[in-house]
């Protein structure tokens, strides 16, 4: 198979996933959740028992309650997006029709989960993940290409899965939290660990024939690992969308993620970095 | 094949011993199968025994996060009188940094710290994950708020002999300029000389002038040093110290010497706190929802096992069987690490599963390669297993690489110490760590043991 000769079609496949995403990005953003930026916490006494999805219902999307936990004597603390004293009061009404006498123990504005301080530490372990992946993966396959198109092809699964949210953010209301943070650090641990995998197939055939050309090798690399890597994330994906399909609704949008993630990951592994390593190879030579 | 036997033997040990950590200590069956019902608890005795001076009790439980579980949340009301209007969200923030410090350093994982207004009021939320004993949630928080160095006022002895006696129990102490402001750092240490537990004490440049000078005017008497105006702990000054770095001894034991440490540390809250209220609260995901994520989970893992043995027949079995050890190896090792399970650390560990599966994935397509090639069972077996891992070894050390840079080990200050992106990397790190066994290991010695057998189904195949 010669699958090198198409790498400009990987490379428009891979454009028409993250130009989309990319524009929403940059226009839209994401949709940060109250872990991002804050909200309200209101606790209330009620001599019933309250469903949780009764209390997500009855916020509405005004409060669009995030989580709601017990507290002890028939309390319940509500966590969701900063509301007005009015709102709150509409809110009880609601609350007292259609549940009954409730008492007020606590509203007030809580600050974020992940901070300012926070978010910005996850960025420099970011920078230094990537500068150790990168030095590590030359090192292994001795050539600083290695290592970069590893690096690239990571950032273009952090970019679709971010893409993604943003897209699933401004056309669904899908909001990015501390779930999706994992998810995204996952993704890029999965991406990784793919990549090498091929990588390292094209060093092995290297070294048992040097004379075939850079092309064929990839070629052939990609051939040998195609059915490993389909078969590993076939176990993966499987895994998620069982999680995505018959998982409970809170962990549904990270699950979406992971997925996205994993996808992009295969994907990027086979058909983003080893072309650029190709296309790299190709430049280099001239 | 000596060897191969005792490998054998000590995986499955290994499996054993993990089991019974994994399993609570009391296992209910209950489930019935039409009209025939069973309904049982099995109580596992539990033993505890001593590892390299580390208890290691077989009855750990296996800690859940807040999200699965709940805790005790504590609500904490700043007094701003004495700050300016305009600098009371950033002490408010630096509050909660030194208490998201205090909750680490005793090493609750998870918890959630969030600042809070109400109305004029300041406050901070904090939650810890499986924590029940208001106490013990007391004493994680700190109530400590400030940490001040007082010096003892010795009064002339001309009373008489029983005033000076009582004195002796209670002596007073006079405030001194000295706080905990200026106190950079304490640390647990072991006296060189006599191997008892010490504190080391270390100014800064403010401190270790007002240090010096206190040391030099009483040596002799005793400092006390204050945390909310209650001494905890009252050295004798013996020589003066003028280069802000003090050693105390005060016949403590490791543990206090530690806990005091922390207590020093984390002594200077810039506002004075005190506690609003505290409670117990429940888990923030519905149990149906727990519930359904891990039913989902565990049908993902079945379908992943029909998948294996659909695929890779024989092998495949071989695989899930690697992969059951793994789900047990993974389960112990979180309860003797005290890993704080949340439902994301769930959705993360069934991932893992998925992933342990590739080292075998790995190793069987290569061992098809060499079969196809004409080589013996034996000998492709061993071929896919040594070619295999060269791309396995370099794919996880790549993941361990982004795993320790998350956990941080080194305490950078300009990285993650808490939290949860710390969890994250643990879990992927005892995951990356126990899929190389299983997926490797385990799986290579059970089918070295099955290969006489296997041998001539494969051999009679390949004709």
């Amino acid at each position: 198979m010669k699958f090198m000769k198409h790498r400009w079609l990987f490379f428009l496949i891979s454009a028409l996933v993250l130009v989309p995403g990319i524009f929403s990005l940059i226009t839209f953003g994401l949709k940060p959740s109250i872990d991002f930026t804050g909200g309200t916490l209101l606790e209330l006494r009620i001599l019933k028992e309250v469903e949780d999805n009764t209390w997500i219902e009855m916020g509405g999307e005004e409060l669009s309650i995030q989580s709601v936990q017990s507290s002890e004597d028939n309390g319940y603390i509500l966590r969701g997006k900063p509301i007005t004293d009015e709102y709150k009061n509409i809110f009880l009404d609601k609350v007292f029709q259609e549940v009954g006498e409730v008492e007020v123990v606590r509203f007030e504005t809580v600050g974020p989960i992940l901070g300012q301080e926070l978010i910005r530490k996850m960025l420099w372990a970011g920078l230094i993940v990537v500068i150790f992946i990168l030095l590590y993966v030359a090192k292994q396959f001795t050539d600083l290409s290695f290592g970069i198109s590893a690096i690239l092809a990571m950032l273009h699964d952090s970019l679709v899965v971010l893409g993604s949210f943003s897209l699933l953010g401004y056309f669904y209301g899908i909001e990015v939290d501390v779930l999706f943070v994992t998810a995204l650090l996952t993704t890029l641990s999965f991406s990784v660990h793919d990549t090498i995998v091929v990588f390292d197939r094209i060093r092995e055939l290297h070294r048992k024939y040097p004379k075939y050309s850079f092309d064929e090798m990839a070629d052939r690399a990609v051939a040998e690992t195609l059915v490993r890597s389909l078969n590993n994330s076939i176990t993966i994906i499987v895994m998620l969308l069982s999680l995505v399909l018959l998982g409970g609704s809170s962990i549904k949008w990270f699950s979406v993620a992971l997925l996205i993630g994993a996808i992009t990951g295969t994907y990027s592994s086979t058909f983003t970095a080893v072309p650029l390593l190709v296309e790299w190879n190709k430049r280099s030579k001239k | 094949m000596k060897n191969l036997n005792r490998r054998l033997l000590f995986i499955i040990f290994l499996s054993l011993f993990s089991l019974y950590i994994a399993l609570p200590s009391e296992l209910n069956i209950n489930f019935s199968v039409f009209s025939w019902k069973a309904y049982k608890v099995i109580d596992i005795p539990k033993v505890s025994l001593n590892f390299f001076g580390k208890r290691l009790d077989s009855d750990l439980p296996l800690k859940q996060g807040l999200d699965l579980q709940g805790g005790m949340q504590v609500v904490l009301q700043a007094d701003m009188t004495e700050i300016d209007e305009a600098d009371r969200e950033d002490a408010l923030i630096s509050a909660q940094e030194i208490i998201r410090r205090r909750v680490d350093l005793y090493g609750v994982s998870e918890p959630v710290i969030q600042t809070s207004r109400a109305g004029s009021d300041y406050r901070l939320i904090i939650e810890l994950p499986g924590v029940s004993d208001p106490k013990e949630a007391l004493n994680l928080v700190g109530t400590t708020a400030q940490l001040d160095f007082r010096i003892e006022v010795v009064l002339e002895s001309d009373d008489e002999a029983s005033d000076s006696a009582q004195l002796f129990a209670n002596p007073i102490f006079t405030p001194t300029e000295l706080t905990g402001s200026e106190l950079k750092r304490a640390t647990p240490q072991f006296d060189p000389n006599t191997g008892e537990p010490v504190i080391a004490l270390q100014f800064d440049e403010k401190g270790t002038e007002l240090f010096a000078a206190l040391t030099t005017d009483n040596v002799g008497k005793r400092i006390g040093i204050f945390i909310d105006g209650i001494p905890v702990v009252a050295p004798v000054v013996s020589t003066a110290i003028l280069d802000g770095k003090a050693i105390m001894t005060g016949g403590f034991d490791v543990e206090e010497a530690k806990q005091l440490s922390i207590q020093l540390n984390a002594g200077a809250l810039p506002v004075p706190i005190q506690i609003l209220e505290q409670r117990t609260i429940g888990a923030n995901l519905g149990e149906e929802s727990i519930k359904q994520s891990v039913f989902a989970g565990l049908v993902g893992l079945g379908l992943v096992i029909i998948f294996m043995i659909l695929n890779y027949g024989f092998h495949g079995s071989v695989a899930a069987l690697a992969l059951v050890i793994y789900s047990i190896l993974t389960i112990a090792a979180y309860k003797i690490l005290g890993v704080t399970l949340t439902l994301p650390g769930i959705a993360g560990l069934l991932l893992s599963i998925g992933m342990a599966v590739d080292a075998n994935i790995l190793i069987f397509e290569r061992f098809k390669e060499e079969f196809r090639v004409g080589h013996s069972y034996a000998n492709s077996l061993e071929l896919g297993f040594g070619r295999a891992w060269e791309s396995i070894k370099d794919a996880n050390l790549a993941t361990i690489i982004t795993a320790l840079v998350l956990i941080n080990p080194l305490n950078l200050d300009f990285l993650n110490r808490s939290g949860l992106v710390r969890g994250f990397g643990v879990t992927l790190l005892v995951g990356v760590l126990l899929s190389l066994f299983t997926g490797v290991v385990v799986s290579r010695t059970l089918l070295r043991v099955f290969t006489p057998f296997l041998e001539k189904v494969y051999q009679r195949k390949q004709k």
